[in-house]
């Protein structure tokens, strides 16, 4: 029943939605509205915190700076870029994998890359190799790793399956689950501890440093996915019909891999796996703006850095001087997220 | 089995040369040395058994898949050498069905067959969304334009993937079965159709179909494979014969009849 009215109302907003039937006229529209909600959630971000952002005192107190300048701010931006970066890989995963339930949790790839960054972390690799942190590139080859696996499973000639594709996320995740706690038994003390501080996902950070160096590998990554929203948007519609149509499919899946595995890579390596952010993020898009991929990819790029702000916002606030590990929200909320996705998917494709 | 050229003055649009293809590397040849022809403005039925190599060499002439050995040409040039997307503007491919599983609108189907005309960065222009929506016309399914296709019938699904093809303005359609799914009124429709599209616009189709009953009067050339390769070409009544159609199916109750300018075929139970 109610799953019924949902999707009544969910189709009533749809053709409200769509009143506007090209698509470049809907993205405008959506961007303008998802800059005012990333806007706000900015500042709502930046207001709350264990101590409230008092504009006086940030201009006579020299404490108020440090706090606001070299914790509260760096910590906010990197929610917003490492929630930008999850929703943009999960809406192009969804669309390459024509799965709705696809995300880099769900499909192994947060836990291959959270292992190869264990391994880089248990060696005490933390240091840089010609200015290149390792723990980035652990991290990236094992999430890397994982998409190949996971896709190779899944894949029989020219279907994916979903439910294979899911079964095989599950497994990758378990085995590198396991090597990460492997890994921390063995580890020293000290390196077991940060290695359980990042697993769960949480973003304290300080200072701005991290963020750029982040940036410097997230960036291509996203640009990557971005010149590649119609070439997916044409794969989310039918596989042989985007190839008939021009898009070379080995190379659109070969670029998709390295700029997700090198995004969700980058993005478990400094925060953690941080699950379900491109499963919501995307899907909230798609209900609110239409299913063209070429909306949901930016889209969700947009409204993926609001979210996590919001998200690190409550994890900051909601124990008064603790804090909850942001991961743990975003599982919460996204865990059912998933349940109620599974089920409306069983009734288009007998999985 | 020679060239098999079925005229047409302009000569051939389509062409396949002693094609062969397995899809697993030393695998099984599911098309062996197969050659055909299809004139420019010609509406050509492929029919043969079920397994008999036929959806694969219509991807073969899509240029979805790469012949092992022999050639695909098209208007005389190898198509591989043709780019994808310009292809994509003569060529229009239609599977079976529209596979996806998000409820895009039939509309949004049918505007991918506008991204070739259109560049990575460019959305769809207001005279693409015209012409998205004179295809779904052309096929009689307007109504559905705002429809989820997840929530259409096979039919209305195949009805959509024809009109998508249609919004691509391609010389020439393949079409991989499209009346399986559909009642006999579109079944006739779709005919009827392709035949009004050849007339007006001199359109090319090749159509693998199952439906024997349908090709005499409607079609102008009929190929028949059986085990990969074209064993039988020609018009329909050369092909629409009980030894030939005998030999295709490797079944000996086939029985073929001319009767209201129709050639009605069927097997003896």
């Amino acid at each position: 029943m109610e799953g019924a009215r949902e999707l009544a109302i969910n189709q009533k907003s749809k053709v409200a939605n769509q009143k506007s039937v090209v698509a470049g006229a809907r993205l405008r529209r959506a961007l303008v509205l998802l800059a005012l909600v990333l806007v706000a959630s900015t500042l709502v971000a930046l207001w709350v915190g264990y101590q409230r952002l008092d504009l006086l005192a940030l201009r006579t107190d020299e404490r108020a700076r440090v706090i606001f300048f070299e914790l509260r701010l760096p910590r906010v931006v990197l929610a917003g870029v490492v929630g930008a970066s999850l929703g943009l890989v999960g809406a192009a995963l969804q669309a390459l994998f024509r799965n709705p339930l696809a995300e880099p949790l769900t499909l192994g790839v947060s836990g291959g890359g959270a292992l190869g960054a264990s391994v880089a972390i248990a060696f005490g690799m933390g240091a840089r190799v010609g200015g290149l942190p390792v723990v980035f590139v652990a991290a990236f080859l094992g999430a890397c790793a994982s998409v190949v696996v996971v896709y190779r499973l899944a894949r029989t000639g020219a279907t994916v399956l979903p439910g294979a594709l899911l079964l095989a996320g599950v497994v990758v995740n378990t085995v590198a689950a396991a090597g990460v706690v492997i890994l921390q038994y063995f580890a020293d003390y000290s390196r077991a501890l940060q290695i359980l501080r990042w697993m769960i996902g949480s973003l304290d950070v300080v200072g701005f440093d991290l963020v750029w160096r982040m940036l410097l590998f997230l960036v291509p990554g996203w640009l990557v996915l971005l010149a590649m929203t119609r070439d997916l948007h044409l794969l989310a519609v039918d596989e042989e019909t985007a190839q008939s149509l021009g898009v070379n499919v080995r190379r659109s899946e070969r670029l998709v891999y390295v700029a997700s595995s090198l995004i969700v890579g980058v993005t478990v390596a400094v925060g953690g796996t941080i699950g379900f952010v491109g499963l919501i993020v995307p899907h909230a898009v798609r209900l609110l703006f239409g299913e063209d991929v070429r909306v949901v990819m930016p889209c969700s790029f947009v409204l993926g850095a609001a979210f996590l702000m919001l998200a690190d916002a409550l994890a900051r606030t909601s124990f008064g001087a603790g804090e909850l590990p942001v991961g743990a929200i975003t599982a919460l909320a996204g865990g059912p997220v998933f349940l109620w996705l599974l089920r409306r998917q069983q009734r288009y494709t007998a999985m | 089995m020679e060239d098999v050229k079925s005229g047409g003055s302009d000569g051939a649009l389509v062409e396949a040369r002693g094609v062969s293809f397995a899809y697993a590397e030393g695998g099984p040849e599911v098309v062996r040395g197969a050659s055909l022809a299809v004139g420019r403005g010609r509406l050509a039925a492929l029919v043969g058994a079920n397994g008999s190599g036929k959806s694969t060499l219509v991807r073969l002439l899509a240029g979805l898949l790469k012949p092992a050995d022999g050639e695909v040409l098209f208007g005389g040039v190898p198509l591989a050498a043709i780019e994808p997307r310009v292809r994509a503007r003569r060529v229009a491919y239609v599977p079976q069905t529209v596979s996806t599983v998000f409820p895009f609108t039939a509309l949004e189907v049918v505007l991918t067959g506008r991204s070739p005309y259109t560049t990575r960065f460019r959305f769809e222009s207001a005279r693409d969304v015209e012409a998205a929506r004179a295809a779904l016309r052309a096929v009689d399914a307007a109504h559905l334009e705002s429809r989820p296709v997840t929530e259409l019938s096979g039919g209305e699904r195949q009805m959509v993937a024809l009109a998508r093809a249609l919004a691509q303005e391609p010389e020439c359609l393949l079409l991989d079965e499209p009346s399986a799914a559909l009642d006999l009124k579109h079944r006739a429709g779709l005919i009827r159709h392709l035949r009004r599209l050849r007339d007006e616009q001199g359109m090319t189709a090749l159509i693998i179909t199952h439906d024997l009953m349908l090709l005499d009067p409607a079609f102008d050339s009929v190929f028949a494979m059986r085990r990969g390769a074209i064993t039988a070409a020609g018009a329909p009544a050369e092909v629409l014969r009980e030894d030939v159609l005998a030999g295709i199916y490797g079944d000996e109750h086939v029985r073929a009849r001319r009767a209201f300018g129709h050639t009605f075929v069927w097997s003896e139970l």
